[in-house]
């Protein structure tokens, strides 16, 4: 009944639907397996794409030739640029969007996608032969053939739901859980874990009182995450609100606690820190007398309301009676209740930096089933096991970002050597080299790549040239034109920023804190007219480049220097039960990872700096 | 890729004591075959039968020749430097013995060891981290007890434990920082910038406590750099041996491999004291006024310590004051020593006493008030300051890690006056973390995290 496929997806989520689209955009055939075409690509949490991190992994997706970045364009409602008031490396684009155009723009363009075929059916197991994945196995009982295979389940694989005392297999609400694939797997090897994650309750925005809380507008000058032109910022936005529990919402919650999952211990998968249910912040941080709940829009056209910051799996009715008690919240109705969802992932050490399993060749795993968290996580590991699925079909060289390259390096590197215990989210703080990835730059840093292998096009290397020719025009231009004191001290002086006593070039003054390119223009003509021919993108890099110049100077230098232990290759073969000084641990950890360089041994936990040395010694550096 | 596993097999041998004179000598073997190669030569009791930890008298014979009689001292694996099969052959100290000794045995097997080859194979068999391995470098090569102290402490971690202190702190001080940038939206309270700055402040003294020990720990290492300045005919060389004599200390002339002068080094009162020859006031006529020679002059700033020496029979007022007035401007600590007390009058010796009451009085030719310049000596470089026992730098990586982190430091309060964002100091912050992980460990990200988690209420 079936063609072989180069690539079978399974799953249409975020990381599903990156992997569908980039292998097939490479030129594989792509068959995409979902349980059901209508929810393809959902927001199952709150609807909006980016933010501290993510947003600068959205771009990279982006300059990869990924769409991860142009749907959330078109489906954005609200634009914000986090982190304003801090450098370059922090700003983080954040978009809320449409929940439900946000699908409907995955759906168009995978359909619009040549080469990318679906099939609306439970998947429950793959065809393994001789330690390579042959294809998959669905509820139907059909067998189709695939030389390669991308499992992005997501929360699906023997999902279960809890709220207060209720629990119920399902993937999403309303949506069945899947069955099979996790025993096969541990059949055949793998070790698998529970983790935990939730969703507060969503409710309806005309029972709510806005006059209570605060406005939170997007941007006045919004921006976008795609580098193409094939998306435009918003003209019009929608506007959030903040507001927040008290004391009499945390007395309410409390009197549900004995009903509640997370402290009964019917749950026992382990749940973000970072991302804590109401309840949870509650009681451990019982000194504080109110938390910030964010007030979340759904869409242009839905009253539908997320409630971010009061995720639970309290019983029902103790939601609705503590959200009552939230100023604003006094006659909320309900939509659903919120819910803590189990699942299974698989630890993400058994992986190559690939994505593909060590066990079972051309057997990839992107997005929660390697333990991540979020949208952006998952799309990014999609986009990754969807190009390397190809290049392993093509037999062509796999495509690894390093952590001095992109978040998603960072991201797939942590996960690989270090495994997760709590479902993995990203901080800037986890890149080491974070003021090297910016989002201004990730088209610079990542497009050329993304055009080697047949995924960016032409026309976006082309783009990315042009920055880069009209960047280096600036800083020329700024190194060259002298400003009159006479002329330019008095508007310094009425920005309170300090007089120049001589002829001063225009870079001199871009080094000064709060004061820029728009400032020069202000003073010289002669830069006004240069730049008007000159895109602002460029002219924003122009000044990044040589305002942090010396800092970013000193990452690259500190880049280089960790990277040269990636130089000192350990062989495969390589026996560390000889190394009697090894501590247990680490000799445990580098026989199950199995380290190619001394680099990523540095970074996996449990290797200690001691073994690390003892194994420089013994390679013989 | 050299690998030096197939090495590990290999039975080494060397010279454990310093090469040279010495009463005895102790030629060390260590791998699997020590006892069996020890015993062919060994003609007592049967080595390979012997219990670990026990020392045995007898001869070691080149077929029917005697080379030596020796005491062998074995130490079985895991029980030893190396936790590998040892046997140290105590020999008398003899160049020529102990080359006999050493080929012999070659020919039975054992290779030379490479220099550092017995530390390296503890280090590879877990006897110590490497901290510890460098600090038992320069354990066997403290010549001093305050040196030998300062090594011991280090390999019991005392060291370890204050830059781990210190890089909790830091590690605190920048999850309050990435608490600001990775969590903007969150409720929280931000930590100020002025607490920032006394919580660097704080650090940074410590760390400048750390490095300027380091110049003592090069003392205690090292000896104290000592010069004796005056005109030849003061008395010098006579006041060099005289102290030399009365410590019956081992003389070593040693002609540094990177230095072209000759120094020598005596123990007083447990301090190693280097003096250094300035060849230039040993050979020309001059006076100090005269010691043009600029290698002399950056010879006498770099000392920690210089005698003026000056013979009473053959020295004006004049002369002295000069001196002593071109010894002040050079700034380092000094001596007046006054020589040849008993050839002088006693005008100037009372003048001397009246306008430099702490001119020390000696004769050195018969050795009188030795013991006095000895004590004013050691009460100048103040001995108590090295044996408090306090953490002491005395390893030059350590100490370049902590400029680096001192540099890094410095910048961070840099940026905090300069008002640059959290971004920035969070780099330079880092980059003190990674100087401090080069001398004990690397820091995860992960760290930052759990202790962000761990304090703030974070998430929506």
């Amino acid at each position: 009944m079936f063609d072989t496929y180069d690539v079978i997806v399974v799953g249409a989520g975020h990381a599903g639907c990156e992997a569908a689209h980039a292998a097939a955009e490479m030129g594989s055939r792509v068959l995409l397996c979902t349980m059901n075409m209508n929810t393809i690509a959902q927001m199952s949490c709150n609807p909006a794409m980016g933010g501290v991190a993510k947003g600068q992994i959205i771009r990279e997706i982006d300059a990869l030739g990924g769409k991860s970045g142009i749907i959330s364009d078109k489906s954005m409602i609200q634009f914000r640029m986090l982190n304003r008031s801090k450098g370059p490396a922090m700003w983080s684009p954040r978009t809320q969007n449409d929940r439900m155009r946000f699908a409907e723009d995955w759906r168009l363009t995978l359909e619009n996608t040549p080469n990318v075929d679906f099939w609306q059916e439970m998947v429950n197991g793959l065809i393994i032969k001789n330690g390579e994945v042959k294809g998959v196995r669905t509820g139907l009982g059909l067998e189709i053939p695939g030389r390669s295979v991308v499992l992005t389940n997501g929360t699906f694989l023997n999902g279960i739901i809890h709220i207060g005392e209720k629990q119920f297999g399902g993937g999403r609400t309303g949506e069945s859980a899947a069955k099979g694939i996790t025993e096969q797997l541990i059949k055949v090897g793998f070790e698998s874990g529970r983790m935990k994650t939730g969703t507060p309750p969503r409710v309806d925005g005309r029972s709510l009182d806005y006059s209570k809380m605060e406005i939170q507008f997007g941007d006045e000058r919004p921006g976008k995450f795609s580098y193409s032109n094939e998306t435009k910022p918003l003209e019009q936005q929608k506007n959030c609100w903040i507001t927040y529990t008290n004391k009499s919402v945390h007395e309410t919650l409390e009197t549900g606690f004995d009903r509640s999952p997370m402290f009964n211990g019917r749950i026992q998968g382990l749940g973000p820190r970072y991302c804590p249910s109401i309840e949870d912040k509650i009681n451990r941080f019982a000194e504080r007398d109110r938390h910030q709940i964010f007030v979340e829009p759904e869409g242009w056209n839905t009253v539908e309301i997320y409630v971010n910051g009061f995720s639970t799996s309290l019983p029902e009715d103790v939601q609705l009676k503590a959200l009552r008690k939230i100023e604003g919240f006094e006659n909320a109705k309900m939509f659903r209740p919120g819910y803590a969802i189990e699942y299974d992932f698989f630890q993400p050490t058994q992986l190559k930096a690939t994505l593909e399993t060590k066990l079972i060749k051309n057997l990839f795993f992107a997005g929660q089933i390697n333990g991540t968290t979020g949208y952006e996580e998952a799309a990014s590991q999609g986009l990754m096991a969807g190009i390397n699925a190809h290049q392993n079909t093509r037999d062509k060289s796999p495509f690894i970002l390093n952590r001095s390259d992109a978040y998603i390096g960072v991201l797939i590197d942590d996960l690989i050597n270090k495994g997760t215990e709590e479902p993995y989210r990203m901080f800037t703080s986890r890149a080491e080299f974070r003021l090297l990835l910016r989002q201004d730059n990730a088209d610079l840093r990542l497009t050329p790549l993304g055009n080697s292998i047949g995924l960016a096009h032409e026309s976006r290397v082309m783009k990315v040239k042009k920055k880069e020719e009209e960047t280096s025009k600036i800083i020329e231009l700024l190194d060259q034109i002298k400003l009159d004191p006479e002329y330019a001290n008095p508007y310094l002086m009425s920005l309170e920023t300090a007089p120049i006593k001589e002829k001063t070039i225009l870079s001199k003054l871009v080094k000064r804190p709060n004061f820029g390119i728009k400032n020069l223009i202000q003073i010289s003509p002669e830069l006004e007219k240069a730049l008007s021919a000159l895109s602002i993108d460029a002219q924003e890099q122009a000044e990044i480049q040589i305002k942090y110049e010396s800092y970013i100077t000193k990452e690259k230098q500190m880049a280089d220097k960790i990277n040269h232990l990636e130089g000192y290759r350990i062989p495969q073969s390589f026996n560390y039960e000889i190394v009697k000084a090894l501590s247990a641990e680490g000799k445990q950890k580098l026989n199950k990872i199995r380290p190619e360089t001394l680099g990523q041994a540095s970074r996996i936990s449990g290797v200690s700096p001691a073994d690390l040395s003892i194994l420089t010694v013994y390679l013989g550096k | 890729m050299s690998f030096i596993l197939q090495d590990k097999e290999d039975t080494i041998v060397a010279l454990a004591t310093p090469q040279g004179v010495g009463a005895i000598a102790v030629i060390r073997l260590s791998g699997p075959k020590a006892i069996s190669i020890a015993n062919e030569v060994f003609k007592g009791k049967n080595l390979e039968l012997q219990p670990s930890h026990t020392v045995h008298f007898g001869t070691i014979k080149d077929g029917d020749r005697i080379i030596d009689e020796v005491l062998a001292s074995l130490f079985k694996a895991p029980k030893s430097f190396t936790k590998e099969d040892v046997v140290e052959i105590s020999t008398h100290g003899s160049s020529y013995i102990v080359n006999q000794v050493i080929k012999l045995l070659i020919r039975k097997g054992a290779r030379p060891a490479k220099p550092g080859e017995f530390t390296q194979r503890a280090f590879l068999n877990g006897q110590f981290d490497l901290a510890q391995a460098e600090a038992v470098a320069d354990l066997i090569n403290a010549d001093s007890e305050a040196s030998h102290q300062a090594a011991l402490n280090q390999m019991r971690g005392g060291f370890s434990g204050e830059i781990t202190s210190l890089r909790e702190r830091l590690i605190h001080f920048a999850s309050m920082i990435e608490l600001e940038l990775d969590f903007t939206e969150e409720d929280v309270e931000f930590a100020s910038r002025e607490d920032l700055r006394e919580l660097v402040e704080k650090l940074l003294r410590v760390v400048e406590q750390l490095i300027s020990s380091f110049d003592l720990g090069n003392v205690i290492k090292n000896g104290v750099p000592t010069v004796i300045a005056g005109k030849p005919n003061a008395g010098k060389s006579t006041l060099l041996n005289a102290l030399l004599n009365e410590e019956k200390a081992i003389v070593s002339e040693i002609a540094g491999t990177t230095r072209d002068f000759i120094e020598d080094e005596i123990n007083i009162g447990g301090m190693i004291f280097r003096f250094i020859d300035t060849a230039g006031l040993r050979e020309t006529t001059d006076t100090i006024e005269a010691m043009g020679v600029s290698r002399t002059q950056e010879k006498m700033k770099t000392a920690s310590l210089i005698l003026y020496l000056f013979d009473l029979g053959d020295t004006d007022m004049v002369e002295i004051s000069r001196d002593i007035n071109k010894l002040e401007n050079l700034g380092v600590p000094f001596l007046k020593v006054a020589n040849k007390m008993d050839k002088s009058n006693h005008l100037l010796i009372n003048s001397l006493k009246e306008k430099h009451p702490d001119t020390i009085f000696i004769s050195a030719g018969q050795k009188k008030n030795l013991d006095l310049l000895k004590d004013k000596i050691l009460e100048l470089v103040n001995l108590d300051k090295f044996k408090t026992g306090n953490t002491v730098v005395t390893n030059i990586r350590h100490y370049d890690a902590l400029t680096q982190t001192r540099e890094s430091l410095l910048d961070v309060l840099r940026g905090i006056d300069e008002e640059i964002t959290n971004d920035f100091l969070a780099m330079d912050i880092r980059r003190a973390l990674h100087f401090l992980g080069e001398i004990t460990g690397e820091i995860t990200t992960d760290d930052l995290l759990a202790n962000i988690f761990s304090k703030f209420c974070i998430g929506k």
